[in-house]
Order: structure tokens, then C-alpha cells, then sequence
């Protein structure tokens, strides 16, 4: 059987960094957003007021490393 | 493409973050349990002080506070909720950084490129600031400093990834005099010089109370730890797979044999 891993058929050609911008623009602010609510809304700083989503995602701030309290 | 390829990394980022639910749920869960136990004594300890205190003309303590979420929400719904929103943004982001890379600024390969990429972000993202600011279970640290601790976690975080990025950009540089292996390791050295420096000088923290069992601390970070293994593993390599099964599809020409 032939190694397809690490010799694909395929020549990797670069994706057009017209094309990647906008999606980067898009995809990362989404991610940081994400992140930022696990990670430290209602630790830090707050958006909200109150400490529901400090408390429901209590254990998975605290397990995934990220200063909980 | 970029779009195509964003969805993919979320999808492995879900995946990645269902399993490491499942080992967080059975390693880690039990440690958090624990500390919180050990947090509830400590605090009683304190309030029984105070109670003298108080029958000495002190001030009124308050009332207990509600539980606004139960315990079973946060070591159940709560932890799946945020592992897995975890592994799918960064599923996105590691699919973004591939979508930049591949075929760019490196000729790898999808899978093994994926299988790179994803080591080198479990390197800068995760063990080395995790060396400086380790995970910390409930009772360890100091409210006081949250906001202090949380801006240097990220402060340490994003120097890290510059560093990573611009040892792999010397190793490039280098490789043209110094050929690949030696390269290669005058690159990592000069990681590892630039996080060792930076790491000796920014402050660091001891929030552990007296009392607070060592094994308990130990046995919770490396359940944290065994969750980012089993993050980064499975984002990486089934990435790879994804990716390269739809560049075949769209974007890339045979090579002429």
C-alpha cells in the first residue's frame, strides 16, 4: 500500500489571501468570542451582570486552565 | 475553500472537545470535587472564627449565598457546554492558521501538516504558558487578583505563540546555512532562551492555602493536562483527515507523473 499520508497525489497550492481574509476577519472573532465567554466573562470582566456564566461553566474554566477566581 | 475548511476544524473541534468532556468527566471532575470539599471546610473553619467574633460586639454575617447553579449542572451540562465551545473555537482558528499555511509556508502535506500545527499550538498554548500560570483547582487563588492573573495568562499565552512563529520563521532563515536538522534545533533553542527569559521575569503567583493537599493539587493538573493532550491529539489528527479529503476534492491539481 502506498503511504498517501506523506506522499499524497496532490501538490499543496496556497489558498488565495483574498479568500482567507474575510473568513480569518469572521472565524476569529467568532472563536475569541467564544473563548472569551468559557474563559473569563464574569471572572475578569464583565458584559453581563450577575455570575450565572461564571457558575455554569465553573468546572470547565477551572479544568481547561484558565484563571477561574 | 477557507469556509469549507473552517467548518471541518469545527466539526474535529467539537469531536475533539466530546472526548475530552469524557476524561474530564471521570479524571477531573472527582478533583474538583475534592478541592471544593476541602474550599467548604476551610471556609467553615473561618466562619466558626468569626462567630466569636461576633458574640464579642462584631459585625452581622451574611446569609449564606444561593446556589445559583447546582453542582451536578456544573460538572455535567456546564463542563460539556464549555469543553466543547473550547474545542470548537479553537477547531476554527486551527483550521484559519492551516488554511494560511498549507501550501503557503509549507509544503507539508495535509496530515501532516495538521499533525504539526497541532503540536506546535498544544506547545505554545497550552504547556508553555501552563508552566508559568498552571491550571488551578477551586480554593487555589486569590480574587483579589483575578483580573491581574487573567490579562498575564493572555499577556503569556500571546507571547508565547509570537515566540513559536518567529523560531520557526529563524528556522527557515537558518536552514539555508545550517540545513534542516541543525537548524531545527538552533530554532528550538532559541525558544526555549526567549520563553525562559520572559517566564523568569514576569511575577508569578503561590495562591495555595496551608493545608491544601499537594497530591489533590497535583492529581487536578494533570487531569487538566491529560484534557488538553486529548484536545490537541484529536483536533490534529482528524483534521487532517477532514482537510485533506476536501483539498483533494476542490483546490489542488494533480502532479504530473
Amino acid at each position: 500500500m502506498i503511504d498517501t499520508a506523506l506522499n499524497p497525489a496532490i501538490e499543496p497550492t496556497p489558498i488565495p489571501l483574498g479568500e482567507w481574509l474575510p473568513w480569518a476577519v469572521f472565524g476569529g472573532l467568532l472563536a475569541l468570542l467564544a473563548l472569551y465567554f468559557v474563559g473569563s466573562e464574569q471572572g475578569a470582566t464583565s458584559l453581563f451582570q450577575g455570575m450565572y456564566v461564571h457558575e455554569f461553566v465553573h468546572d470547565g474554566r477551572h479544568l481547561l486552565g484558565f484563571p477561574c477566581h | 475553500m477557507v469556509g469549507k475548511l473552517l467548518v471541518r476544524g469545527m466539526i474535529a473541534g467539537v469531536v475533539a472537545g466530546l472526548l475530552t468532556f469524557g476524561f474530564a468527566r471521570v479524571v477531573g471532575e472527582p478533583q474538583v470535587d475534592h478541592a471544593i470539599a476541602f474550599e467548604e471546610q476551610a471556609s467553615k473553619a473561618r466562619e466558626a472564627h468569626e462567630h466569636v467574633d461576633q458574640a464579642q460586639g462584631g459585625h452581622v454575617h451574611e446569609a449564606e449565598e444561593a446556589e445559583l447553579v447546582s453542582r451536578e449542572t456544573q460538572a455535567g451540562f456546564g463542563l460539556l457546554t464549555s469543553v466543547v465551545v473550547y474545542g470548537a473555537a479553537f477547531g476554527g482558528l486551527f483550521a484559519l492558521a492551516f488554511a494560511f499555511i498549507y501550501g503557503r509556508t509549507s509544503k507539508l502535506p495535509a496530515r501532516p501538516l495538521a499533525a504539526w500545527l497541532a503540536l506546535a499550538a498544544f506547545m505554545a498554548l497550552v504547556v508553555v504558558p501552563s508552566i508559568k500560570y498552571p491550571a488551578t483547582p477551586p480554593a487555589v487563588g486569590d480574587p483579589e487578583t483575578i483580573g491581574y492573573r487573567t490579562a498575564l495568562f493572555f499577556l503569556m499565552i500571546a507571547i508565547s505563540l509570537v515566540t513559536m512563529v518567529f523560531a520557526l520563521k529563524m528556522r527557515k532563515v537558518m536552514m539555508r546555512q545550517l540545513g534542516q536538522w541543525n537548524a531545527s534545533i538552533a530554532a528550538g533553542l532559541l525558544f526555549v532562551v526567549i520563553i525562559a527569559a520572559v517566564q523568569l521575569a514576569l511575577p508569578s503567583f503561590d495562591n495555595v492555602p496551608d493545608g491544601f493537599p499537594a497530591a489533590l493539587l497535583w492529581k487536578f493538573r494533570v487531569a487538566a493536562m491529560g484534557m488538553q493532550v486529548i484536545m490537541w491529539t484529536t483536533l490534529g489528527l482528524l483534521f487532517g483527515v477532514l482537510a485533506e479529503n476536501k483539498l483533494r476534492d476542490l483546490h489542488s491539481q494533480p502532479v504530473a507523473r
